[in-house]
């Protein structure tokens, strides 16, 4: 043959081809910059001060006694005569030893007052693909789910992109401290019927990120009375129930529902994931808690793409059955975020910084608004972009998290040393001294 | 607790439909071993697990590895000092090491005939997820890949359950060795565009389960020929490359497209697994490697839904990195599955059943044509229900794997010890030779079972995973 013919590239999937993933939103310049100066102690301390990933670091070294003192039972064992048994294993019921520990595990964190069955844990490789498992379970393409702003932005990918479901915000705002009104459940509800979009959950994150707040008890209670006219399910996201600074302040739905006799309680699905109590993200262990049984049978299926190593299971069952190890690590825990939470507060509060009053998670929701020059979505990526490249600290914009009011940005604190912390506040300082010059 | 019930109206279309494939007759042979797992000491009666395929005969070399190489753990004294970075990091692009040490790996399992580039390496959750990871990368909900038949069972779950994808089977038959022919490919092609499906590629098994043969290099040139003509994808699951004990030598897709001129390389994608050469189904190490740039982007982001746990990623990395140990494990681990695989044959030869002549997998595809008494679907499971429920023994049918001809059964034979395999062929012999004995005419057998074919709810009260080995493995001596 002569010539070249010019084919047409077959096509990839739509799935492939959307821009749904979310890499391509400009959120992504503030982990450019980092990476392409990232902050070092010694030998860059001038660098780019990474603040825009939510990781819990502050307590790896009770993990690391623990395995010190207890390496026979994490690994399998001198001559590793439980090598074959646990290499073999891939029944996607998952470890059973592994999940009565994280029933235990959950049980623990919520003081006591909620009980959890180990049979209803479906495990699945991360949160991540715990909520896209969900998706695919209660909802159809083109369906939507509800979602209170602001929200993870990786929900935008875990949700909808191969999914092919919907988000409607839940519209919340700074004057009642971002708590989902009955209103603005119900204009959300409206706004995806005038859309033609079926609605099939509210999906909450409970303490929220990026508020780093829990969610009121009464909301709770409206949110389930919501779901419950609605005919549709509930979602807790609960990533960051170990991560609550005083125990008393969490309400996990599953308390609510046990208050309740467990009535409706099979529209209500609980997730959770030990990447951020136990700061393991690498170690891909989500769950699914559902109260529902044929979303437990279809979910322990579906389960088959995304199951937990054995090798972590097992490392990780003989760790979290541990109640001793477990009751210590998750006082530590708490004890730990809280002084950094406080640590933090205070530097901004100091510089005239507010932040929303929070009680959770591994990061502050900071004010920024009155900075603003416009009051705009603009004007807040101008902020962000000079807080990028002249201060220097990677934090995440209220935009990236879809919050509906301009200024509002996410700062996290529990991913450095506390000297880090302090050099990033100390920058922060100068600039709010240079901004006052100005 | 008053649960479930009303709400299942509220389910999606994905979570109330069979594709999941648990409601097939294909589990009653799962059930009947649970119920009654064999057991050389406890339970020496029990039912033999013939219908799993895993590779069990080289743990030995692989626990002296883990003895000798405590760093590659990081909850070892050795190791613990990695513990905190390999906690933290989750990064999708998966650990450089872990990447170069499959990269290398792969390359060895293939003589060292192809570089494999570890840029080009996306992890998912094992091949099940690896699979499904493909199918949103290359099909629409709707459009189809054609498939060879006969196939593992397992892929109408994991390329269509949630893809919406559909399957085009493609057949062959024993008439000519199951040979995949051009003209069968053209022929389903086509009456697809006359159905007005969108077929957006081919998807093989090369070694082939069920077949447990590896293609010849023709025919793979002839399937890279067809795919880049019509302008559509080719897939290659390489799961068993490892597990090739004989002549011919193994050619992988990564080899032919080296020397098809004008490739369209972009077109070719591999999947691979940990769980049949290594033995290591539970670590869910699937991957997805591509020669299409779009598609390594793509399928990368989508890898953060199956992640392989770091903990994994950093042992593994040590392990497969580890050339003398490679080297070694993987010439041993040709070697005792072509014994094993030998000394099935003989026995079956003893009482004149033949199989597929095979050079690579972990069982064997055998021709019971001969018990039927019709060449039918229905006298195929009438058969199988009488291994299972009399000889004890759960072997696959042919008709669970799509295959188009009665007859054929899978059975695995590396997922156990010497002793086990005797106690099976004994099995066999005395079944085969009883039922060789009666006066032809007479109806061979006389089915006695309660089992039913008809189509039930799965028994969602006893819920096990088709995967699933079983505590209960006749491997587990009770301590």
């Amino acid at each position: 043959m002569g010539f070249e013919i010019e084919q047409p590239c077959v096509e990839l999937s739509k799935v492939a081809v959307s821009e749904t993933h979310g890499e391509d939103s400009p959120y992504f310049a503030g982990w450019k910059a980092y990476d392409e100066n990232p902050y070092d102690e010694l030998t860059n301390s001038s660098g780019v001060i990474q603040m825009g990933l939510a990781e819990n670091q502050v307590s790896f070294d009770l993990l690391e006694k623990y395995l010190e003192e207890n390496s026979e039972a994490s690994t399998w064992g001198k001559g590793a005569p439980g090598f074959r048994e646990n290499a073999l294993f891939q029944d996607y019921h998952g470890l059973k030893t592994f999940r009565t520990a994280m029933a235990s595990f959950m049980e623990q964190i919520r003081g006591g007052r909620a009980k959890f069955f180990p049979d209803r844990v479906v495990l699945t490789a991360g949160a991540t693909a715990a909520n896209e498992l969900l998706t695919f379970i209660l909802a159809n393409p083109g369906d939507a789910l509800l979602v209170p702003t602001p929200y993870y932005p990786g929900f935008d990918r875990d949700l909808r992109w191969r999914t092919g479901v919907n988000i409607v915000p839940i519209h919340c705002d700074s004057s009642n401290n971002f708590q989902i009104t009955p209103q603005a459940l119900e204009a959300a509800y409206q706004a995806a019927e005038a859309k033609n979009t079926k609605v099939r959950a509210v999906l909450i994150t409970n303490p929220s990120n990026p508020l780093g707040a829990t969610i009121q008890r009464s909301v709770l209670e409206n949110l389930l009375d919501f779901v419950t006219r609605k005919n549709i399910h509930l979602v807790s996201d609960e990533i960051y129930s170990g991560s609550v600074f005083s125990s008393s302040e969490f309400v996990s739905v599953a308390e609510i529902l046990e208050a309740r006799n467990y009535k409706n309680a099979e529209r209500v699905h609980i997730v959770y994931s030990l990447s951020k109590d136990l700061g393991l993200p690498g170690f891909r262990v989500g769950t699914i808690y559902s109260y529902n049984d044929k979303v437990v049978t279809t979910a322990r299926r579906m389960s088959s793409f995304t199951l937990i190593s054995s090798q972590t299971q097992h490392l990780l069952a003989s760790m979290l059955s541990d109640k001793k190890f477990t009751e210590n690590y998750i006082e530590t825990n708490r004890e730990r975020l809280r002084k950094r939470y406080n640590m933090i507060i205070e530097g901004l509060k100091s510089v005239g910084i507010e932040c929303l009053k929070g009680n959770a998670g591994l990061f502050c929701w900071m004010n920024m608004s009155p900075l603003l020059e416009k009051k705009t979505r603009e004007g807040e990526l101008e902020l962000w972009n000079a807080i990028v490249h002249e201060v220097r600290l990677n934090i995440s914009p209220g935009s990236s998290c879809h919050c509906s009011e301009p200024g509002w940005f996410r700062v996290c604190f529990a991913n450095m040393s506390e000297e880090t912390l302090e050099v990033a506040l100390e920058r922060i300082r100068s600039f709010m001294e240079r901004i006052k010059k100005e | 607790m008053v649960l479930g019930g009303k709400s299942q109206q509220l389910l999606s279309k994905i979570a109330t439909n069979d594709k999941h494939g648990e409601n097939s007759p294909y589990f009653d042979g799962w059930k009947a071993y649970d119920r009654n797992p064999f057991h050389p000491t406890n339970n020496p009666q029990g039912v033999i697990q013939m219908g799993l395929a895993e590779n069990q005969l080289c743990f030995d070399l692989i626990e002296e590895w883990i003895r000798n190489n405590p760093k590659a753990s990081i909850c070892t004294p050795e190791g613990l000092h990695q513990f905190r970075n390999i906690a933290n990091f989750q990064d999708y692009h998966g650990l450089q090491e872990f990447r170069n040490a499959m990269a290398n790996f792969m390359s060895k399992v293939r003589g060292g005939r192809v570089r494999f580039d570890p840029e080009r390496i996306l992890m998912s959750g094992g091949a099940t997820g690896a699979n499904e990871l493909i199918m949103f990368c290359l099909a629409d909900p709707g459009d189809a890949f054609m498939i060879p038949t006969p196939f593992y069972p397992g892929f109408v779950r994991d390329l269509c359950w949630r893809t919406g994808m559909q399957l085009i089977p493609v057949h062959s038959d024993s008439s000519n060795n199951f040979k995949i022919t051009r003209e069968a490919l053209e022929a389903a092609y086509k009456k697809a565009k006359e159905d007005n499906i969108n077929v957006k590629g081919l998807i093989i098994t090369n070694p082939s389960n069920p077949l447990g043969t590896t293609l010849d290099k023709d025919t793979l040139k002839s399937l890279v020929s067809f795919t880049n003509e019509k302008n559509i994808h080719l897939v290659c699951d390489e799961i068993y490359a490892a597990t090739v004990f004989s002549s011919p030598n193994y050619v992988s897709v990564a080899e032919v497209i080296q020397e098809v001129e004008h490739c369209k390389r972009e077109l070719i994608h591999v999947i691979y697994s940990l769980s049949k050469d290594m033995g290591f189904p539970g670590f869910r190490v699937g991957i997805v490697y591509s020669f299409n740039d779009e598609v390594v982007n793509c399928g990368r982001k989508m890898s953060s839904f199956g992640l392989v746990s770091s903990q994994t990623q950093h042992m593994l990395a040590s392990m497969l990195s580890d050339e003398n140990f490679v080297t070694r494990f993987l010439k041993e681990n040709s070697r005792r599955l072509e014994k094993r695989h030998d000394k099935f044959m003989k026995g079956l030869e003893e009482v004149n059943i033949t199989r597929f002549p095979s050079n690579a997998g972990l069982f064997c595809w055998m021709n019971l044509k001969s018990l039927l008494k019709e060449p039918t679907f229905e006298d195929e499971l009438k058969l199988w229900r009488v291994i299972i429920h009399e000889v004890k023994l759960n072997v696959s049918p042919g008709s669970s794997f799509n295959c188009s001809e009665p007859g054929w059964f899978r059975v695995c034979f590396a997922n156990m010890d010497d002793e086990t395999v005797d106690i099976a062929l004994n099995r066999i012999r005395a079944f085969v030779g009883r039922e060789t004995k009666k006066p032809l005419g007479m109806k061979r057998w006389q089915p006695n079972l309660s089992l039913s074919f008809s189509s039930r709810m799965f028994d969602e009260t006893a819920v096990m995973s088709p995967h699933s080995p079983i505590p209960t493995s006749p491997l587990v001596r009770a301590t």
